[in-house]
């Protein structure tokens, strides 16, 4: 590169002022934010949650990714189908599902067991989006505690009652089984 | 004789139990502010120890100490153990001793033993070079960092302390020159008589608008707080001097630190803000031999609450203000505030040799005129500005060849 190439455009940095020389003024200035701050803190405007007296808000708990939920159809039946879709998109290999005949007419298999190692879990969202049926979802549910390991191995069960406890608050995509119109 | 040692105990215990907490509150108070600025809470959770009652954080020292004296005391093998566990000592015995003569509060009335004479509250009451102790035992704590950056053998610690040692010298310059004004003043270099010669001339930072600057500055610098604490900027040097300690000696440099903000702040509330002294009368009248119940507390109370705010304004500014390069710290420190103590110390020198007649009035307009021009004078001169732009005129064929 050339310095006196006609194309190079160079931008200077600007010659400072008699305000910017004389240091004072913009001292005064930056210590006028940040007596701003301060004062607005000091009457209560923080941004800090203080966690366990205040539940932080979420603000679309839809799209959040917490712990996950088996949904359950108009029957209470589970929802799942035992396609394995879940299984084959998460990355982090933490679902584990026995699929068996199903003792219903209206599909072919149902998982006898679906658990989901919740520790194993990056909450990545793929099991959900691959769902056809969105059997399974993730709930805004972020505070997720266990004393064990084992504990925290979620079963079928565990999953379903995930569903029914959070069920009224975040409603479930579609309905019915078949998967999103 | 057993009397005197004995009031020297109780002040010298007072005061040591009362810097310590204060020292430990005002870490506190550091976090909160620091958080308060950065639109956060900070500490408010640490309360009574048992109970479950928190007042804002107050427990929080208690458990920061308790933490530090249960923390491992660890000696990296390669360091020079005497020099490394005497550092801190220095360094904070340094600190300790500055307070023997800043007097904190004025005096109380004899009203106990069958004493006659008031109570001075300070521990060595009329020592007549009050001002050159504090002086020379701030120095002394420089030592500390020194053999501390030294004696850690650690590149990092020894760049602290390099740093810290050039800084110190440098600033102890306009240091020195923003006392000597008010000292000539005053007439003294007695603390307690600095503080009655403003109580009948008026405070020194109305009268001395420029030394009060390059005072506070070099106070700032001499304290190593932001935006002067390159000898530990963690950015660049890990932890600095005190890379190395860990336990409780790294908490005797930290209070040792916080001991020197402290120290600043007596100085600059004392010697330029009149110390204990409000004006309207509030404070009982100066000249008085003794003084009662009601202005020795209102003087004690007037002095804590001017050193409050002024280490709050040392907390607000550390948020406020970036750090400076070390060629503009040494820039700062030679070309503009030496330069500028000595302008303010001639003319107040000037003023006090011939302007014995002159009023308050004309004698602040002179502080203030002073202090007007030397700033704007030293602005167009910009000794601080480098220009670091390219130089296009010249073609790089040219630029090789001066090289």
């Amino acid at each position: 590169m050339k310095t006196d190439d006609p194309e190079i455009t160079w931008v200077e940095e600007p010659e400072l002022g008699l305000a910017g020389k004389m240091y004072l003024p913009m001292f005064a200035q930056g210590l006028t934010t940040t007596f701003k701050h301060l004062k607005n803190s000091v009457a209560g405007k923080t941004v800090t949650v203080s966690y366990p007296e205040q539940e932080p808000q979420i603000d679309a708990p839809l799209i959040y990714r917490g712990v996950h939920r088996l949904n359950k159809d108009e029957q209470g039946r589970v929802k799942c189908v035992a396609c394995f879709l879940c299984a084959t998109a998460c990355p982090a290999h933490c679902i584990d599902i026995i699929g068996v005949e199903s003792p219903w007419e209206d599909r072919e298999k149902y998982p006898e067991s679906f658990t989901i190692d919740e520790l194993r879990c990056i909450y990545c969202g793929m099991c959900e989006e691959a769902c056809p049926v969105d059997a399974i979802e993730l709930t805004s549910l972020y505070n997720l505690t266990g004393r064990s390991r084992e504990e925290m191995v979620f079963d079928k069960e565990k999953l379903l009652s995930v569903f029914d406890e959070t069920k009224d608050r975040e409603p479930m995509q579609s309905a019915g089984l078949g998967g999103s119109p | 004789m057993t009397a005197i040692i004995l009031e020297a105990l109780i002040k010298i215990a007072l005061l040591i139990g009362g810097l310590m907490t204060a020292a430990a509150y005002f870490v506190l108070l550091e976090r909160r502010i620091a958080a308060w600025i950065q639109d956060r809470r900070g500490p408010n959770r640490v309360g009574m120890p048992l109970t479950k009652l928190r007042l804002f954080g107050l427990g929080q020292p208690l458990a920061d100490g308790v933490k530090f004296i249960f923390k491992e005391e660890y000696t990296p093998a390669h360091v020079n153990k005497v020099l490394f566990v005497a550092a801190p000592i220095l360094i904070l015995a340094a600190a300790l001793a500055a307070f023997a003569v800043i007097p904190f509060g004025s005096m109380i009335p004899p009203d106990w033993f069958g004493r006659t004479e008031p109570i001075k509250l300070v521990v060595a009451p009329g020592v007549d070079v009050g001002m050159i102790y504090v002086f020379a035992l701030s120095s002394i704590a420089v030592y500390g960092v020194i053999l501390g950056g030294w004696a850690s053998n650690n590149k990092y610690s020894f760049l602290g302390g390099l740093r810290s040692s050039a800084q110190l010298i440098a600033y102890e310059v306009p240091l020195g020159l923003g006392i000597l004004a008010v000292v000539v003043a005053a007439g003294s270099l007695d603390l307690e008589a600095i503080i009655h010669a403003q109580t009948t001339q008026g405070w020194c930072f109305l009268l001395q608008p420029l030394g009060f600057l390059v005072f506070v500055v070099a106070a700032f610098a001499e304290a190593a707080r932001l935006p002067f604490d390159l000898p530990e900027c963690e950015q660049e040097l890990v932890g600095g001097y005190h890379t190395e300690y860990s336990g409780i000696k790294l908490l005797l440099f930290l209070v040792a630190e916080f001991l020197h903000m402290i120290t600043a702040s007596f100085l600059i509330v004392i010697l330029f803000m009149g110390g204990w002294h409000l004006p309207w009368g509030l404070t009982g009248d100066p000249a008085a031999e003794s003084i009662g119940w009601v202005p020795a507390i209102v003087r004690i109370v007037a002095l804590a609450v001017k050193i409050i705010a002024v280490i709050v304004f040392f907390m607000v500014v550390r948020w406020s203000w970036p750090r400076f390069r070390f060629d503009q710290l040494m820039a700062l420190a030679w070309k503009v505030m030496l330069p500028l103590g000595v302008v303010n110390f001639v003319v107040m020198a000037t003023v006090e040799q011939f302007g014995g007649s002159l009023s308050t009035g004309v004698k602040m307009a002179i502080g203030w005129g002073t202090f007007v021009l030397s700033w704007v004078a030293i602005a167009a001169a910009g000794p601080l500005i480098a220009d670091n732009r390219a130089r296009h005129d010249l073609h790089p064929s040219q630029i090789d060849s001066q090289v």
